[in-house]
């Protein structure tokens, strides 16, 4: 591996974690299309940031782009209180305005700059390693700089605000009323983000921020029940596509953020497929489970309830179940032997009968 | 006496875009004292503890906890909303969300640390929950949630307890360890406010009653306000299921 493709890997592993720390937070609060809309709008900041200043390399335009964001977030929230708006539709509208306006601004007062609509869009990490700084006598990538000072941002006020962030995310009533303002760790949050995406937009462009916020988060969601290992399954998640997407673009000679995006999308469809207790083969495994289980409380009931009556004989037979509770034979062949291979009834000459075990199920049932 | 009032409101307005909620609410609440509050559907109950609480504007008057404003009380009161108001798939465990009782008295930044989480431990143990310490929430029954909910209270160790239908879509059992666990709290001179559904209950499982409908209809001890006449004053015409929850009394 030569040193650039070194450092392109090492810029996506640091854009990943840092993408996938507040896009967990943005999971569990549903606003995840917050991170989309902020991506682009953030642009805007950043045009008129270097109206002012003439400079694209100061550090204010990050100022500049996350109060853009700042922005974008109030604006869409007033237009939500409206309650003529819902927020989906209020996300829609207010980010394409200020983004548009940010590429008018661009393309009649700012031609010739870095700042051309592709690079936005898909940012080109091919080249990062080529722009460099010299920081303490070493000469790094301005992309890893820039995203490891995000990085380590978004890693203190996560640590340093754990307990607020799980309190506000969960309860905001309850933050409220112990004196937590909801209002402030939502902005705060909200300018993670900001900072964030102007970040990372440099390196992989303003859509595939939105896969590397959304992504892991959706994905670790559904690996596990914890807050602390949701956080860190979302950037080992965000890490993994990032190699794995490094190297997809190296064999396709292809875009390599849209590589890594494609790989991320991937990882959050096998954790769909494939979560242990969430993924939707568990839920079907547990859904033909509980069918099955079903059936044979359906089963102990109907036996308890014609136990030792006339028509027992008749009844609580096992050719009779399809007459009765209208299963099919197979089915009804399928209840029965898994019902007496639980110890839930025997079979005598034909006839079903409750076993202990099964007649306290279907009174248990039968109770409520 | 004045300091014998745990929650005094007066002149409260609540308004929601200039529709008012809530008109004029006084209410003086002893301590020591369990009380219900009843009312229709859309009565303004729920309305009535957030506005105390401060998580409403409210349009005018004023409350006071124990003689001061609410955000220089905090410490004193504890809050269970309604159980549907939070995400039960959150990813969280039990003892979790019970430590959240803690995160008031530890304020910003601090860390829950073994003391707390001991006495986590031991509200989830009063509302008999101690085996259920490491599950995850969203594998709770409605009664296991509430009493998840109400050990979260109990941590923290407040003067007054505010409640959001505590026993909304619980157990049988559920419901008998909530009303001891009331009893328990009076009987240690804490005040409950709760709101309440059930009108059949309420003789029984409280001793104080506001019965509220946009306007406060009356509210004192149970058995001097929650007469028939009172009843019907509430809920209007609807009062077909109430008749029986004053006989019921009386027999």
């Amino acid at each position: 591996m030569s040193s650039a493709q070194i450092e392109i890997q090492l810029i996506g592993l640091v854009v990943a974690a840092a993408c996938a720390l507040p896009g967990v937070f943005l999971v569990l609060r549903g606003m995840a299309m917050m991170s989309d809309a902020i991506s682009h709008t953030v642009l805007l900041g950043i045009v008129l940031g270097f109206m002012v200043l003439g400079d694209l390399e100061s550090p204010w335009l990050i100022i500049a782009a996350a109060a853009m964001g700042l922005i974008t977030v109030s604006l869409i929230e007033l237009l939500n209180n409206t309650k003529l708006v819902k927020q989906d539709a209020a996300i829609g509208l207010v980010f394409p305005a200020l983004f548009s306006l940010a590429v008018i601004l661009i393309s009649r007062f700012a031609r010739g700059v870095h700042l051309d609509n592709d690079a936005v869009l898909l940012g080109e990490l091919a080249f990062a390693p080529f722009n460099r700084i010299l920081l303490f006598g070493v000469s790094l990538p301005h992309s890893l700089v820039v995203m490891g000072v995000i990085l380590l941002v978004n890693i203190a006020f996560i640590a340093l605000f754990y307990k607020e962030l799980k309190l506000a995310t969960f309860d905001a009533g309850l933050a409220m009323a112990l004196g937590f303002s909801p209002a402030l760790i939502h902005y705060g949050l909200m300018a993670l983000v900001s900072v964030t995406a102007v970040g990372a937009f440099d390196a992989v462009g303003s859509i595939m921020v939105v896969a590397f916020m959304v992504a892991p988060g959706a994905a670790a969601y559904l690996l596990t029940d914890r807050l602390d290992r949701m956080l860190l399954y979302a950037v080992l998640i965000g890490a993994a596509g990032t190699l794995g997407g490094y190297w997809m673009a190296h064999w396709l000679d292809a875009n390599i953020a849209g590589s890594m995006s494609t790989i991320i999308g991937l990882l959050f469809v096998l954790c769909l497929l494939f979560a242990p207790r969430r993924g939707l083969l568990a839920i079907a495994a547990r859904r033909r489970r509980q069918k099955w289980e079903f059936a044979q409380t359906m089963l102990a009931i109907h036996l308890l309830h014609h136990e030792g009556t006339a028509e027992a004989g008749v009844e609580n037979r096992l050719e009779h179940l399809h007459d009765h509770l209208r299963w099919e034979p197979g089915f009804a062949r399928g209840v029965v032997r898994r019902a007496r291979e639980g110890g839930l009834i025997s079979q005598s000459n034909g006839s079903l009968l409750l076993t202990a075990q099964g007649r306290q199920l279907a009174e248990q049932n039968l109770e409520g | 006496m004045e300091q014998s009032l745990a929650i005094q409101i007066s002149d409260l307005t609540v308004a929601y875009q200039e529709k008012a909620v809530l008109w004029d609410i006084d209410l003086d609440v002893p301590q020591g004292i369990l009380m219900a509050i009843v009312g229709p559907n859309g009565a303004g109950k729920t309305t009535l503890l957030k506005a105390a609480l401060g998580l409403l504007p409210i349009a005018a008057g004023q409350v006071a906890i124990f003689g001061k404003p609410y955000k220089e009380q905090r410490g004193l009161v504890s809050y269970v909303p309604q159980r549907g108001s939070v995400d039960w798939d959150f990813p969280t465990s039990v003892l979790d969300v019970v430590m959240m009782g803690n995160y008031g008295k530890l304020g910003w930044v601090r860390r829950p640390g073994a003391a707390e989480r001991r006495a986590a431990e031991a509200a989830l143990d009063k509302v008999g929950m101690s085996e259920y310490a490491q599950r995850q929430i969203s594998q709770l029954s409605g009664g296991q949630q509430q009493r998840t909910f109400l050990a979260r209270a109990l941590v923290q160790d407040a003067q007054i307890y505010f409640m959001d239908e505590p026993f909304q879509g619980v157990d049988a059992t559920t419901e008998r360890a909530i009303v001891e666990l009331l009893k328990e709290l009076r009987a240690s001179g804490k005040t409950v406010l709760a709101v309440h559904h059930d009108l059949q209950t309420v003789p029984e499982y409280f001793d104080w009653v506001t019965l509220l409908n946009i306007r406060r209809i009356a509210s004192g001890p149970v058995d001097e306000v929650f007469t028939e006449d009172n009843l019907r004053a509430t809920y209007g015409g609807r009062v077909s299921l109430l008749s029986s929850a004053p006989r019921k009394e009386a027999a």
